[in-house]
Parts: C-alpha cells; structure tokens; sequence
C-alpha cells in the first residue's frame, strides 16, 4: 500500500486515493475554495421554513434552516408565537391571582410554575408551609413530573414515527389529569398550588388513586421500554444524534435531562433542595451520551425515581393543615368539590355571612385587595421537567407583584437548537428539537 | 414622556404601579375627613440603595472581597444581603468583566448564568434594571449582579460573550425594556413582532386591552383601568 509509505508519499499532497476513498488534505483556510471544486451540490443552498404551524416543531416554533441537500448547514429558531404577556399582565393582579397566570406558561408543567411563583412569594412573605401542604406539593410536582415526561415520550415518539408510543404515552398520562382532576377539579392550569400552601386537601380517595397509580406506571414503563428501548429504528434515530456535551450545556445554560443526559448529576432537587426534597430517597439518573437516545432514557429513569417519591410522599402524609395559620395571608383552603371543578368552602361561608361581619370584612379585603408583600426582591428555583424554572419576583410592598420574571426551561434550552442541529440531516433537526422538550407556552410566556 | 429627567414619564391614564401613592383611602376633593388625604408615601422602591454592613455572613464576604481583590474596589458600587440573598450592584459598562472574573476565578467559579432579567423602577433616576442570577455549581452558591441604567443612556455591556446563554435573555430584556447590549451579536426582538413599537414591560406601558360588554349596557373594563386600592 502506498498509503503507509510516508517517506514516499507526499504528506501535503492535495488528494490522494485511499482504500476509503478519495481523501482530500486541506492545510490553509481554503475549505470553501476545495468543497466547492470537488462538490457540485453545494452552490445549491435551500432555505426552508419550518413551522411554526408543523406537527413537528413541538408546538408553535418556526425553524429557519437553510439546506445543502439533506445537511442542514444553519438553524435558527424562531420564537414569541406564543407570547401571551405573561409576566406583564401579573403585575396588574394581586399576588394569589399570580398564580392562575404562571400556571398558564408552561401547559405540561402547571404545577412546578405554580410551586415556584409560590415559593418566591413566600420567601418575600418570610412564611412557612405546613408540611402536610409540602408534601402535597411534592407529589403532585412529582406526578406532573411523570405526566410531562409522558407528554415528552409520546411526542418524540410521534416526531419520529413510532406513532403507538403516542397513544400510549397520553393514554397513561389520562390517569394523572385524572388524579389532578380528583384533587383540584382541573386537568391542568389549576393554580392548585397558592402562596401559603395549597388550594385545598387530597380528596378522600385521593391518596388510594394515587397509590392505584403507581402501582400501575411501572407496567407502562416496561411497555414503552419494550417498543423502543430495543428498536432499531428508535435507535438508529436517536443515538448519536442532537449531541451537546456538559461544557455546551454550561455555556448555552442548558439545565434538566439534556443536562444530565451529558453525564452531570446537577438536579435541583439534590444539589439546592426545596419542599423537603432532602428527605426522600432517589437517584439522579445520568447518562453519557449526551444524545437524544441518552435524553430518552434518562427522562425514563427518572420517571422511575418520581415514582419512588411519589410512593414514600404518601408514606409521610400526616393529617395537618394545608394552609398557613395566618389569616392574612390565608384563604379559605378547606373547599368542597364541585362537579365543575374546585367549589366553596361551606364552613367559611357559614363564618362570614351569618356568623361574623369582620370575618366577612377580612374575606372581602383579602379577595378584593390582596395582602401586602414587604418590599425586596428574590430569586427561587426549581427542577422542573425540562430543567431549572427561575421565578425573579420583585415587590414594592404593596398587594401587586411588582415584576415577576420567569427563567424559562424551555426559552433558554431552545437557544441550543443549532449547536445540536448544525452540520447534520434534516430529520435529525426534528429528533433534536424533540429531545430538548421544549413547551412553547413556558418558552413564550 | 412626561419628564425625561426624573424618569417618572408615565401617561395619566395608566394606571399607576409601584409608585408614589398620594392619600390612604383614595378620596378626591372633599371625602376624606380623616387627614389622611394629603399623605404622599413614597414607594419602597425609589429611594437609593443602602448597603448592608459587613461581615455579611456566610460565603457573601469571600464573594464580594475576591470581586473587589480581582476588580479593584470601584468594581463593587453597593452590596445589599436581603433573604439570604446576595446582590451585588456593579456598572453598566463593566458587567461583562465582572461576569469573566466571576465565572474563571478559582474561588468564585459561577459556571451557570441562570437568568438575565429587566425591572423597571420608575421613580428612580437610572429606573431599567438588568438583573443577573449566577450560580456557582462547584459550591453550589447563588449570586445576584444588578446594574442600572438611565432611558437618556439605555446602553449595558452585553455579557453574551462571557454566558452564550444570555443571548436570548438579553434579547428579551432589550424587547420588553430597551436596555441595549452593547457588544450583543444580533440584538433585535425575540418575543414582540419585529415592527412592534415600544417596550411592553415597561411601567409606563399600558396593559392594554378592550372593555367587554355584556347585557344591558354593563361594561367591564380592561384590568388596568379597574378600581383598584391604594
């Protein structure tokens, strides 16, 4: 072979045959000047819009990409489709009236935008949730965890193809909304979750639902591994494909499974504990590949772990209230459950209007007004699905949020679409795409 | 824009946030006998910052002496620890350095930039406020960098070089307040269409909206013309 003949051969010769081809030396910057010469395909560059109205693109996401044959040589993501005036519109409500906007944002994750609006509220208040009412929150974060995740299996799967993993993945997610819908009347955007605690108790048979749940997911599971994890189309699909490592992730500020698809066990829930996280027992799963078939059984494994929680939060129910003590902050958290969703709360009703005309002052000022949120600023945070949810809630004391600023997933991982995209096919744009998650409603607000 | 120069430009009908508020009880003329019509409180959120007082306690001192070792003293303007947060108050033409010597410094190491944020307080002289939230992973420590600008200067060092993922954010915050970013690779609109005028998030920016009519004649009005309390 004269390919291993180096004393031979000339080391700087512009092409040479090889038994993998014909291979090409490059020494200066004139990349553009050879690939022009040797391939006739590139002068054609196709610009195709993608979206925002497409099946693929996760909701309303408009992707330029612009095409040399099937390569994709440029994406850039377009977003604020979606833009709803999320953040502007809270500053013109009371403080518990944030809550029914910020559940708004991100549609498959109601409940952790409505945890993390609390939380910073109840920071700036300096109070306490009762347990009773944390546990609660972990649960039904945990369970809106499994049912995004779903959301997550099902729609990569249909981006991909696998169109039975659709339905089976919003099939199994039925049963969660089923379960919110027992405990706050709605199947999501609830504002279950209020500064103070929650809305109101678990349902009598809520706590048996649950259990019924959870003792039914791991069949799912091992149903969806069963059509996937061992498909080779699944595979071919996603291994390798929409690869950012750890320091990507870092610097595009990418957090959640893409994150910990690239091998860094950086979970909020472990690393900055919140809601008593620190008293429960999982795993944070990782993976190396850094790819979306890592994402893919990353997001898997950790429905595993919320199962986990889910199963040792019932375990630490403990009766107790699920409102703070304090009247002024408090509203009425003890509510019967209407048909169309979460009803009065008769005992309040009897107090205020035929018991006691301050009780009905207080509740008509508390409703009407609001109560009064010491001024400062402060920032929590959360693990959401898709990865770090930020609430910068700003107060002037007074019953309004001054500013509340939401640090999106999903607004700050898209902005990796092209270190993902760039340089591969077309179709792997779309298995990309689809392994960030990205939920146009949070992205957009 | 009513007045330039004080940054209190705000039209009449928009409903006032978060800024001074004249009476207690919200009568005009003659209603209010109990005197406390002609009180004026000032909003919590105008005045100057105060720093807190050293010792700061806990990681706050290492952080803010190893800006000021790394920095020089002028780097820090004021540092306020609030609910066990830190803000650190910088200028607006050396954030991009600063987030450099947060991010490389050995004992600092604030790898993440997790949100870049505007807040509008406009009783202030420098009202838009850019608001960064950095996280140190290797020692799992929070920091807040806030900067301030005034709208007859809106221009704040862009720190996308330093943070790639402040990219969009300072997009964001140049869309819904104005700030410019100066140094930023392609600042235009990210969430508003291209063509649309003005800065939303801004104070004096009005909500918007139309009052819906219902039977008989019964208007409701669009939230930011509703009553509402003082």
């Amino acid at each position: 072979m004269t390919t291993t003949d180096h004393s031979s051969a000339d080391a700087y010769a512009a092409e040479r045959d090889t038994t993998e081809g014909r291979v090409y030396t490059v020494t200066g910057g004139d990349w553009d000047e050879l690939v022009a010469s040797v391939d006739p395909v590139s002068e054609e560059r196709l610009i195709v819009n993608l979206g925002p109205q497409h099946p693929s693109t996760h909701g309303v996401l408009r992707l330029v990409c612009e095409l040399e044959g099937e390569t994709v040589r440029s994406v850039r993501p377009i977003v604020g489709y979606l833009h709803t005036g999320i953040e502007k519109n809270m500053e013109y409500r009371t403080w518990v009236q944030g809550t029914t906007f910020v559940t708004r944002a991100d549609y498959l994750a109601p409940i952790f935008n409505e945890t993390a609006y609390c939380l910073a509220v109840e920071k700036l208040l300096d109070v306490k949730v009762p347990r009773r009412a944390d546990v609660i929150r972990v649960i039904m974060m945990e369970l809106n965890r499994i049912s995004s995740h779903l959301v997550a299996l099902a729609t990569t799967g249909m981006e991909l193809g696998a169109l039975s993993m659709m339905i089976y993945g919003f099939r199994d997610r039925e049963k969660i909304l089923d379960i919110f819908e027992a405990v706050c009347g709605l199947r999501m955007n609830m504002a279950y979750v209020r500064p103070g605690g929650v809305a109101q108790d678990l349902p009598a048979n809520g706590v048996q639902m649950i259990r019924d749940f959870v003792e039914y997911m791991p069949k799912g599971l091992d149903d969806y591994e069963g059509l996937l994890t061992g498909n080779a189309i699944w595979q071919e699909r996603t291994q390798g494909v929409g690869y950012l490592d750890v320091s990507g992730c870092l610097a595009l500020g990418v957090t959640g499974p893409v994150l910990r698809s690239a091998g860094l066990a950086w979970d909020l829930r472990k690393t900055m504990p919140y809601c008593g996280y620190e008293e429960y027992d999982f795993e944070v799963p990782t993976h190396n590949g850094a790819d979306a078939w890592a994402r893919y059984l990353v997001r898997l494994e950790e429905i595993r772990e919320s199962l986990k929680i889910i199963s040792q939060g019932l375990d630490k129910l403990e009766p107790g209230p699920v409102m703070v003590e304090d009247k002024k902050i408090a509203w009425p958290a003890q509510l019967a459950l209407g048909a169309d969703g979460s009803g009065n709360s008769l005992n309040h009703i009897r107090h205020i209007m035929s018991q006691s005309m301050e009780a009905l002052i207080h509740h008509f000022k508390l409703v009407t007004e609001g109560f009064r949120v010491p001024a400062g600023q402060v920032y929590t945070a959360i693990e959401a699905p898709r990865g770090e949810l930020g609430i910068h809630a700003v107060s002037d004391g007074g019953t309004r949020p001054f500013r509340v600023h939401m640090r999106e997933p999903s607004f700050v991982n898209l902005q990796s679409i092209p270190a993902l995209a760039e340089g591969g096919l077309l179709a792997d744009v779309i298995a990309g795409g689809a392994s960030l998650d990205p939920v146009m409603g949070g992205c957009d607000r | 824009m009513s007045d330039e120069t004080t940054g209190t430009g705000r039209a009449d009908s928009v409903q006032p946030v978060g800024i001074e508020r004249k009476g207690l009880f919200g009568a005009k003329g003659t209603g209010d006998t109990s005197g406390f019509g002609g009180l004026v409180q000032a909003a919590p959120t105008a005045g100057e910052i105060v720093s807190t007082p050293a010792p700061l306690g806990g990681y706050f001192d290492e952080i803010v002496d190893a800006l000021r070792e790394l920095l020089g003293e002028e780097a820090v303007r004021a540092v306020v620890v609030d609910r066990g947060e830190l803000t650190i108050y910088i200028a607006p033409d050396r954030t991009a350095e600063v987030c450099k010597a947060m991010r490389d410094d050995e004992g600092l190491r604030f790898e993440l930039c997790d949100s870049v944020s505007g807040v509008d307080y406009p009783d202030q002289r420098n009202r838009l406020h850019v608001v960064y939230h950095l996280t140190s992973m290797t020692y799992r420590r929070r920091v807040r960098l806030e900067t301030a600008v005034g709208l007859d200067h809106p221009v704040v060092q862009s720190v996308a070089e330093v943070y790639p993922t402040a990219d969009w954010q300072e997009r964001e915050a140049y869309d819904m307040f104005g700030v410019v970013f100066e140094g930023h690779p392609h600042l235009t609109r990210i969430l508003m269409p291209d063509d649309w005028e003005g800065h939303p998030q801004r104070k004096d920016y009005p909500l918007g909206g139309i009052s819906v009519e219902y039977k008989d004649g019964a208007h409701i009005p669009p939230p930011d013309e509703r009553r509402a309390y003082k």
